[in-house]
């Protein structure tokens, strides 16, 4: 493994691993305080015990998300010092804003999740509301960051490096709002959905239904509206794609030849030495359509540019048909559920239903994956799109091997300890009586 | 003196708020480590007592906390890229190990908070958290050693130097990504940062409990953290001597040099004294003020080098116009987050008062 791979996978790994917790972070907050609010307005506690025990589980989600974010910061220099030398001075102002939107978030999380006790009922939902605000804030920022590294602008160039700097230019680069909602509705509808399909599979098990209906009610709430909004945020997405990054869109659309009504391809697998596509089924002019709302629009072939400026094909290719396969299928789901609750149905009742509900509840965090894998394999060999070749940004340090093996297992026994504490309390669910969130510290060491 | 303050404009404005987040980060996020280092030697008839003293004092505020060191990190990379470049080069694995360190103290703490079930899954985790504890502030001070000594930026101008891949002989890796670390001064102030974490993690311990015994516990062991303080500083001094000529030359040689001394060893011997006489608010006072002071000593040694020999604050500093937007972040930043980070502690520091 060369070091240049070995520091890409290990950026990619900690990343692929930071993502999941910060959708959480950003959604469950969210879905804590409707769950209290819920409480507040009907008097109703079992919503109370809700917000409890899922605050249980965000104490966790966010310490482990807190620390792998940190891990991120710090591997920017640690690996792309080339890139933090190149453009520390425009992605850190988007950066040192997500700054204070994290610090907002810590701050009113600790009042939220210690304060039980200590707050009026008001000021603790308001801590609520704080914390939920300011980590969608935190995403739109760091989203600004990776958009800016998609569709860089504010930046003028002499010599390869950049000599003048316009950092709010470079914050609301093209790629910026659509990045940014996408990302933002993706937290949401990875995590309402997740959480619905946790609680779905409780309530077919015959658990204590009255905590898990109310549960999946509020989580519903939030992953559905999300998860039907999402394919539209995606064209939105697709087609800023199309117009900024052709290179990008051929590869994940497995566009080799320049052509005008261009099909759209479902499936296949992309050739890249005999430069085609295979197997896949084509829907005509589809491509043009989709993502220029044009029966003849030109597309771009990957054919147009060197080899040497391709990213690799068939990854970024099958992963964007993976998502939006798994997403349509999320989509599907919530329009099913939103069905039977416009019907004055009750969706704990119907079994199909809640079947769907268990299936759909990982597809939201591999889709995120996937898309990540899209926008960020799809741009290479750039890590600034056009400006600095990623070969370029990597530190010069060799081994790089061993930090990518020693966090990978780092993150590998973490993930595990995660998934093992959350299911334990899943199942207490099941058994024990109202959690207590306000005192984890109470007994004996 | 005189000369320097001519030269005052917004990049030393931006290196001294780095420094001053620094400081914040060290006063609290630092205590917090030191709170794990005591649930390492917790010991007596109160061991239970004072490890659950301790996860309640840091459990609400250690992540708010843990953001100065995130803000200190950003702050660094925007306004002063090249460094960020240099030191996370040159310093891959004193910086990666650090984050192994982070990681599992934090996880490590809540799991044991909240994930926890039976006493024995409760034991394993508090031991993890206080390992990780006491590790992590010894590579924090590691790293901030070979920057003061000038080793690190000594090999930061041979990694770049040689532009095309390093030749992988071991000496040559060895000379540019751990002699710089891994030498007498830069362990000598790893130790100095462990003691000072101690130090005013028992000092702030001491003066929040209301237990007695607790007090009683807390104030020996901040003696005894405040003794191994002076054995610290006194070997980085002399390691200072033959490993870190600028440090030297500052510490001992310039005019500020003297007066700064005293006034150090005067808040040292302050808190020594309050703590002696069971005065814990001026106790708590002092020991904050020898960190700072000890912080900003270094700072103050080095100026106008951020990265000794090679990168100074003005040919390491970003361009005017984001210094001067992430200026008006920090002024709107600070509003929000001053009187925010004043309401955590008022929530949960009422336990003096009732």
């Amino acid at each position: 493994m060369t070091d240049l791979l070995a520091a890409r996978s290990q950026m990619a790994m900690s990343l692929g691993f930071h993502i999941v917790f910060a959708e959480i972070g950003v959604a469950m907050p969210l879905m804590m305080v409707l769950a209290e609010w819920r409480w507040l307005r009907t008097g109703d506690r079992g919503y109370l015990e809700l917000a409890h025990r899922w605050a249980k589980g965000v104490a966790i989600l966010f310490a482990v998300g807190a620390v792998s974010g940190t891990v991120l910061s710090f591997e920017l220099g640690l690996l792309w010092p080339g890139f933090m030398r190149f453009a520390g001075a425009i992605v850190g102002v988007p950066f040192s804003l997500e700054g204070f939107a994290f610090f907002t978030e810590a701050i009113f999380l600790g009042v939220y999740l210690y304060g039980w006790e200590r707050l009026s009922a008001r000021a603790h939902l308001t801590a609520g509301i704080i914390v939920a605000a300011s980590g969608a804030a935190s995403a739109v920022f760091v989203l600004m960051v990776n958009a800016w590294m998609n569709t860089p602008t504010g930046v003028t160039m002499a010599a390869g490096k950049i000599v003048g700097v316009d950092p709010i230019a470079g914050m609301l680069s093209p790629a910026a709002f659509p990045q940014a909602l996408h990302m933002v509705l993706a937290a949401y509808a990875s995590t309402g959905l997740a959480v619905a399909g946790v609680h779905a599979f409780m309530l077919r098990r015959g658990a204590t239904r009255g905590f898990h209906r109310r549960a999946l009610l509020v989580a519903l709430w939030v992953g559905g509206p999300a998860a039907v909004l999402q394919p539209l945020s995606g064209d939105i997405s697709a087609r800023m794609v199309a117009r900024t990054q052709p290179v990008k869109l051929a590869a994940l659309e497995g566009q080799f030849a320049t052509e005008r009504g261009a099909p759209l391809r479902l499936g296949g697998w992309p050739d890249e030495e005999a430069a085609t596509t295979r197997f896949a089924l084509e829907i005509p002019h589809g491509l043009s359509l989709l993502a220029f709302h044009e029966w003849n629009a030109e597309v771009k072939g990957l054919t147009d540019v060197p080899r040497a400026d391709w990213p690799p094909v068939a990854p970024v290719h099958v992963s964007f048909q993976l998502m939006v396969a798994l997403g349509s299928a999320m989509m599907l789901t919530a329009l099913w559920a939103t069905w039977v609750g416009w019907r004055k149905r009750e969706i704990a009742d119907q079994p199909w239903l809640l079947g769907a509900l268990v299936l759909v509840a990982p597809f939201g965090f591999i889709a995120t994956e996937l898309g990540w894998m899209v926008t960020e394999i799809g741009r290479q060999p750039w890590v600034v799109h056009g400006l600095l070749r990623t070969a370029d940004a990597v530190t010069p340090m060799p081994g790089l091997v061993v930090p990518l093996t020693v966090f990978t297992l780092l993150y590998v026994v973490l993930g595990a300890v995660v998934v093992a504490l959350i299911s334990a309390m899943v199942r207490d669910t099941a058994a024990e009586p109202a959690g207590d969130a306000r005192a984890p510290f109470e007994e004996d060491a | 003196m005189t000369g320097r303050l001519a030269g005052f404009g917004l990049p030393e404005l931006f290196a001294g708020i780095i420094v001053a987040a620094l400081n914040v980060y060290v006063l609290t996020g630092g205590a917090d480590f030191g709170g794990g280092v005591w649930d390492l030697f917790a010991s007596g008839p109160r061991r239970d007592a004072q490890r659950r003293l301790i996860a309640q004092t840091i459990g609400p505020i250690w992540e708010a906390n843990h953001v100065w060191l995130v803000l200190v990190v950003v702050l660094t990379f925007t306004t002063f890229p090249a460094v960020f470049a240099t030191l996370g080069t040159v310093l891959h694995i004193p910086l990666a190990l650090m984050l192994v360190g982070i990681v599992l103290r934090g996880t490590a703490f809540v799991f044991r908070g909240y994930g926890s079930r039976t006493l024995e899954q409760r034991r394993h985790w508090g031991r993890l958290f206080a390992m990780a504890s006491t590790f992590t502030p010894l590579l924090l001070g590691i790293a901030i050693g070979a920057v003061a000594s000038g080793a690190a930026g000594a090999a930061g101008a041979v990694s770049a130097a040689s532009a095309a891949p390093a030749p992988d002989s071991t000496t040559t890796f060895l000379a540019v990504y751990v002699a710089p670390w891994w030498s007498p001064f830069p362990v000598a102030v790893g130790i100095l940062a462990l003691t000072l974490f101690a130090m005013v993690a028992a000092v702030y311990l001491a003066y929040e409990t209301h237990d007695e015994g607790l007090r009683e516990d807390f104030r020996w062991r901040a003696l005894a953290a405040s003794a191994a303080v002076f054995v610290a500083a006194f070997g980085a001094l002399i390691a200072a001597h033959f490993d870190a000529p600028l440090m030297r030359a500052g510490l001992v040689g310039s005019a500020w040099a003297l007066p700064f001394q005293l006034v150090t060893g005067a808040a040292a011997i302050t808190a020594i004294g309050a703590l002696w006489r069971r005065r814990y608010a001026i106790a708590r006072l002092a020991a904050a003020a020898q960190l700072s002071l000890i912080l900003w000593g270094w700072a103050l040694a080095q100026f106008p080098y951020v990265v000794p020999p090679q990168l100074t604050i003005r040919n390491s500093v970003a361009p005017r116009i984001t210094l001067v937007i992430v200026a008006w972040a920090l002024a709107a930043g600070a509003v929000l987050l001053i009187p925010s980070l004043l309401y955590l502690r008022r929530t949960f520091e009422t336990k003096r008062s009732r």
